[in-house]
């Protein structure tokens, strides 16, 4: 039996997508693979790590647990799509520099949408909050200490932006 | 990890879900949140032959809040549940347990109902439902019937579905008039499952404890449901504090009535340890929040 395929259009970033796929294709792969997208990182692939997270119709969510399919017809913003269009830098990626916020920077796409959706909805966590905020995503170089520095600094420099 | 080949299914009305899925039989298997079933596909610990998807299906993603209950449609989010005000204001127990519930982008695609569904023994909607006497709405090609939590929950991650049927909404009534609820859990890691959890709820009449019940997670192979009154009625309420209530020996009490099992995160013994204190202190809470002059809690994050 062949494998059942389906068509699935994808707003990326902005950028409308349109592409086959099989059934099982699951979103991270999509994203990588078919849009061409390798900022989202794919580390445990059962939704313990956050490297997948992306950002569907403006929620968090992980990608390893979406089929492509279920995401027909989504808005998504992947890292690639935080950045102004001069290349300006979100203030969550202005932050990571700042604060020293990543070493190998393989969890890093993860940790920054889901920190840019986080502050969309809270401008001023705490740093209970900011802990809160990370708390489902892997690091294992940094100790997170710097990434919750720049959860805070994120905050401001969003703060001071308006 | 890449799931095993399936057949997709993506209905748009409830009928026509019902009608695949009474096709497919055995082989089908509903997809709603997928955060417990897609990893499961992954790790290729099952393969299903044929996937409903009812996310597109219109009509059941919905909260419905009145005097006497919450209602949830199967594919509302956890998160909606848990930020939804008016579910908050009829059942507390939601958003208390909700918070606890893996991780908040986890909780924006997971469902409350699916995770019902899925009947893990560690998840804490499994307990929410069984402390509120919750049910179920079970529905099929032939008609619906409402199951009650302690028939729906059948044996570790197996509840009473049967093939061709799927939960379309679970509905959790409020608590009696002078009821508080906590929920309360220990995790290896924040967001990971609890080693042992408490669901608790507290109904306080005339400035006394008149009632005490309990329901845990990760301690049995069900949510296990235990009345505790014996062991702290008539404990006296004032002005938010409760003294004369013996939460300790409703800790113990609790104990005698669990047989947890060891596995590779606890040993049997840690986790009966934990119902007796989380018991104590889940039962505290309760009672603190059942008192008049109790202000509500607020939300921690966001």
């Amino acid at each position: 039996m062949s494998e059942q395929h389906r068509s699935v259009t994808l707003t990326v970033n902005g950028r409308t997508h349109q592409f086959d796929v099989p059934v099982r294709r699951l979103l991270s792969d999509a994203i990588r693979h078919d849009v061409g997208l390798t900022g989202t990182h794919v580390g445990c692939e059962h939704g313990v790590c956050g490297a997948c997270t992306v950002l569907m119709d403006g929620r968090p969510v992980r990608s390893c647990l979406l089929f492509a399919v279920s995401a027909d017809g989504a808005a998504i913003t992947t890292v690639e799509g935080l950045a102004a269009a001069d290349g300006t830098r979100h203030p969550v990626q202005q932050a990571f520099t700042e604060c020293h916020a990543l070493q190998c920077g393989f969890c890093t796409p993860g940790f920054l949408t889901t920190i840019a959706a986080a502050l969309e909805d809270n401008s001023h966590p705490s740093e209970e909050q900011a802990e809160e905020i990370i708390s489902g995503n892997l690091c294992r170089c940094t100790g997170y200490q710097n990434i919750k520095a720049a959860v805070l600094r994120a905050a401001e420099l969003k703060r001071a932006a308006g | 990890m890449k799931p095993p080949a399936f057949t997709y299914h993506a209905p748009e009305s409830l009928d026509e879900a019902l009608g695949v899925l009474a096709e497919v039989g055995e082989d089908g298997k509903v997809l709603a949140g997928g955060q417990s079933l897609v990893p499961i596909l992954n790790m290729r610990l099952a393969a299903p032959a044929h996937l409903v998807d009812i996310n597109r299906v219109a009509g059941l993603s919905t909260v419905d809040t009145n005097d006497t209950s919450v209602t949830v449609g199967a594919t509302a989010r956890h998160t909606d549940v848990e930020l939804d005000d008016a579910a908050y204001g009829v059942q507390p127990l939601l958003r208390q347990a909700l918070r606890l519930v893996a991780h908040p982008v986890i909780r924006n695609r997971g469902t409350t109902v699916g995770s019902l569904a899925h009947a893990d023994p560690a998840g804490e909607m499994t307990a929410v439902l069984a402390l509120t006497r919750g049910s179920v709405r079970i529905t099929s090609g032939s008609g619906s019937r409402n199951v009650d939590a302690t028939d729906f929950f059948v044996g570790p991650l197996e509840c009473c579905l049967r093939a061709g049927e799927m939960v379309e909404s679970a509905t959790f009534p409020a608590f009696p008039a002078g009821t508080g609820s906590a929920f309360i859990e220990v995790a290896r890691r924040h967001g990971d499952y609890a080693l042992c959890g408490v669901a608790a709820a507290v109904t306080v009449l005339d400035g006394a404890v008149s009632a005490a019940r309990a329901a845990y997670i990760s301690v049995g192979p069900t949510p296990l449901l235990v009345d505790l009154t014996d062991a702290v009625a008539g404990g006296a309420v004032s002005g938010g504090a409760v003294s004369g209530a013996d939460w300790a020996a409703a800790g113990r009490l609790a104990q005698s009535q669990v047989s947890p099992e060891a596995d590779i995160h606890s040993t049997a013994s840690y986790r009966r340890h934990l119902v007796g204190v989380l018991t104590a202190r889940a039962l505290a809470e309760a009672a603190a929040a059942a008192a008049p002059t109790h202000s509500l809690p607020l939300r921690r994050s966001g």
